[in-house]
């Protein structure tokens, strides 16, 4: 009797863990089957040619995603810029300097920030930072990269501060106990011994900031002001791929060359997420012998 | 314990925060201006009687339309408490594909369904697409309050829009670099404005707002900014519509006057749209006709838009005679 239940619980289990595999599979799925034939019809030329994003044109379209990958890029790397020095410094604070009673008050802090919505992260930007950023660099508008990427770096702030905490964390005792042994102070034991141990650990908590931020939707949507040219600095507006999609997916006729395009889009920001995410995975799992 | 701990610390935070809230709070008057009501989803809505069965129908489509066509579903329900009537907005593209998908009843457009879209109707259906015009649209040009311009030509709007005015000093405003704000592909005014007044790609560095209200936000933000929007839209606070002439030899009128816009004398007019599959009947046709009723019309009137014109009561004899 009880073996009968074991074995059912089993083939449960199994068919959960690849059900997980068929989503992804799925998901791949759809997205090659409807970029396809865009890019049979088309080409890989159109979709990275020096061109902009024009499909609902008054005269030809263009399907150019370039810009688009600046923008991603744009935000991706401020938003990394600005949220990895504060997470880092604030997952060593927490691992290594914190009181108990101060990580106990802090770490539900860092979960609630986790959970605030993007989008009323979005609403915040649109009315609190941009007019402030406006103010500040003396401009037309702050709907610009620069909003963005503040915004999604708080976003990404959690997963950040989360990871390099366990890493830092990780780091075995006698590495910090030989630093003082030495006569190193607490300060150049965290900054000379304990972060550069936990380095791979924390360069993936960095990475898997990245794959967040990239992917983001609702905040860039909201506050970079979606403007298909090339930007000229941080202080421009952008438009991402993400919000490239989400902007025309609800017009877009069925089956068109612009459907497909817009697929294109989504088919590259999955790879690149996908990759982003792999070499995370890949630095955690050296994480453990670069400790021994 | 861990866990008791840390809930108490949580619940700290809320309060704390809470009351910080309060203390900023009386100066946030965002006001959510879309009653968007829920309705369940009755197939077939085009009943023989309109007898007090139950109807309901959803509506939905251009967001220039969303305020008007929700408040006069809202008048018409409080006089015929056995119908519901459900209004979403997205983009006349959105009222559209969502009409020739079967997910809506009725299609708000401001601007008329192209062939293709026709074809594809008929071919879902086996069916006519049936077209109403409710109401008189104007299309106005918004600049902030602080902009000394006050009337344009439709040649220079195309040019500020086609990126080859970048300056407010080149139209005879202050030295000041022009932000264009724009709609999304997704909506009429988008092809409206293109067509009629871009004649060409619009710039590349308008920026694309995802609704009307967001660039009437953007534009009262920011000095230099021009957007457009449905003249219902153009009396807010910080913003003002500017007067628009057809050249530089004839008149500019104020698209806020009422006779500028039904004399068709401003020059950014259009009518707004309604398709429905099939010829209305039953509950949906008592809608619709009350809606170019003089009393729907007086609604029309009174969410900043214009009554339909002689020609326009013309053309809906085919969908509602």
């Amino acid at each position: 009797m009880a073996s009968i239940t074991e074995k059912a619980m089993r083939v449960l289990f199994v068919f959960c863990g690849l059900a997980i595999i068929l989503f992804l599979v799925g998901i791949l799925y759809v997205l090659l089957s409807n970029s396809m034939p865009g890019l049979m019809e088309l080409g890989f030329g159109p979709f990275f040619a020096a061109d902009r994003w024009n499909p609902a044109a008054y005269g030809e379209p263009t399907y150019s995603l370039i810009n688009m990958i600046y923008g991603t890029l744009m935000v991706t790397l401020g938003a990394l810029i600005f949220a990895v020095p504060i997470g880092v410094a604030a997952a060593a604070y927490l691992a290594e300097i914190a009181s108990p009673w101060e990580r106990e008050l802090f770490k539900p802090i860092v979960e609630v920030l986790a959970g605030v919505p993007s989008v009323v992260l979005g609403f915040f930007g649109l009315v609190v930072l941009a007019p402030l950023i406006a103010r500040i660099f003396n401009l037309n508008s702050g709907l610009n990269a620069f909003n963005g990427a503040i915004l999604v770096g708080i976003m990404a702030l959690p997963i950040i501060i989360t990871l390099a905490e366990d890493a830092i964390t990780a780091v075995p005792k006698e590495y910090r106990h030989a630093s003082l042994a030495l006569g190193g102070t607490r300060w150049q034991t965290i900054w000379k011994t304990t972060i550069p141990a936990a380095f791979s650990g924390i360069t993936a908590a960095a990475m898997l900031g990245m794959g967040r931020a990239i992917g983001e939707t609702m905040i860039v949507l909201m506050v970079t002001g979606n403007m298909v040219a090339r930007p000229d600095s941080f202080l421009d507006s952008v438009r991402t791929l993400s919000a490239g999609i989400a902007i025309d997916i609800g017009d877009v006729v069925f089956n068109s060359n612009h459907f497909h395009a817009l697929f294109v889009a989504g088919l590259l920001l999955f790879l690149i997420t996908f990759i982003v995410n792999l070499l995370a995975d890949i630095l955690i799992q050296r994480k453990p012998e670069a400790n021994k | 314990m861990n866990l008791k701990r840390r809930l108490i610390v949580l619940g700290v935070f809320l309060v704390v925060a809470m009351m910080v809230v309060a203390g900023c709070g009386g100066s946030a008057e965002e006001q959510v201006d879309e009653p968007v009501e829920e309705a369940e989803e009755v197939e077939d809505t085009n009943g023989e009687d309109a007898s007090p069965e139950a109807a309901s129908f959803m509506l939905g489509g251009s967001d220039s339309e969303v305020n008007v066509v929700s408040r006069l579903a809202e008048e018409y329900m409080n006089d015929h408490p056995h119908v519901s009537i459900a209004v979403t907005g997205g983009g006349s593209g959105v009222g559209i594909s969502s009409l020739i998908d079967g997910d809506i009843d009725v299609a708000n457009s401001s601007r008329p369904m192209r062939d293709t879209e026709e074809d594809a109707l008929r071919d879902n259906h086996g069916e006519e697409p049936y077209a109403l015009r409710f109401a008189v649209d104007g299309v106005a040009v918004l600049v902030n309050d602080a902009n000394s311009v006050e009337d344009l030509t439709l040649d220079q709007i195309g040019a500020i829009y086609r990126g080859e005015i970048t300056n407010w000093s080149e139209v005879g405003g202050d030295d000041q670099e022009i932000t264009l704000y724009g709609r999304q592909s997704t909506s009429g005014t988008y092809v409206f404005f293109m067509e009629l007044v871009v004649q060409g790609e619009y710039s590349e560095r308008k920026r694309n707002m995802a609704g009307t209200s967001d660039i009437v936000e953007a534009v009262i933000g920011d000095g230099g900014g021009i957007g457009y929007a449905a003249i219902g839209y153009a009396d807010e606070d910080g913003v003002k519509s500017l007067d628009v002439a057809v050249d530089k030899s004839s008149e500019a009128y104020d698209p806020t006057v009422l006779e500028n816009v039904t004399s068709g004398n401003y020059p950014l007019t259009r009518p707004l749209y309604q398709y429905i599959i099939g010829k209305p009947q039953g509950a949906l046709l008592d809608y619709l006709l009350y809606e170019v009723s003089d009393e729907g019309q007086d609604i029309v009137l009174d969410e900043g838009f214009y009554p339909i014109t002689e020609e326009d009561r013309e053309f809906n004899k085919n969908a509602l005679e």
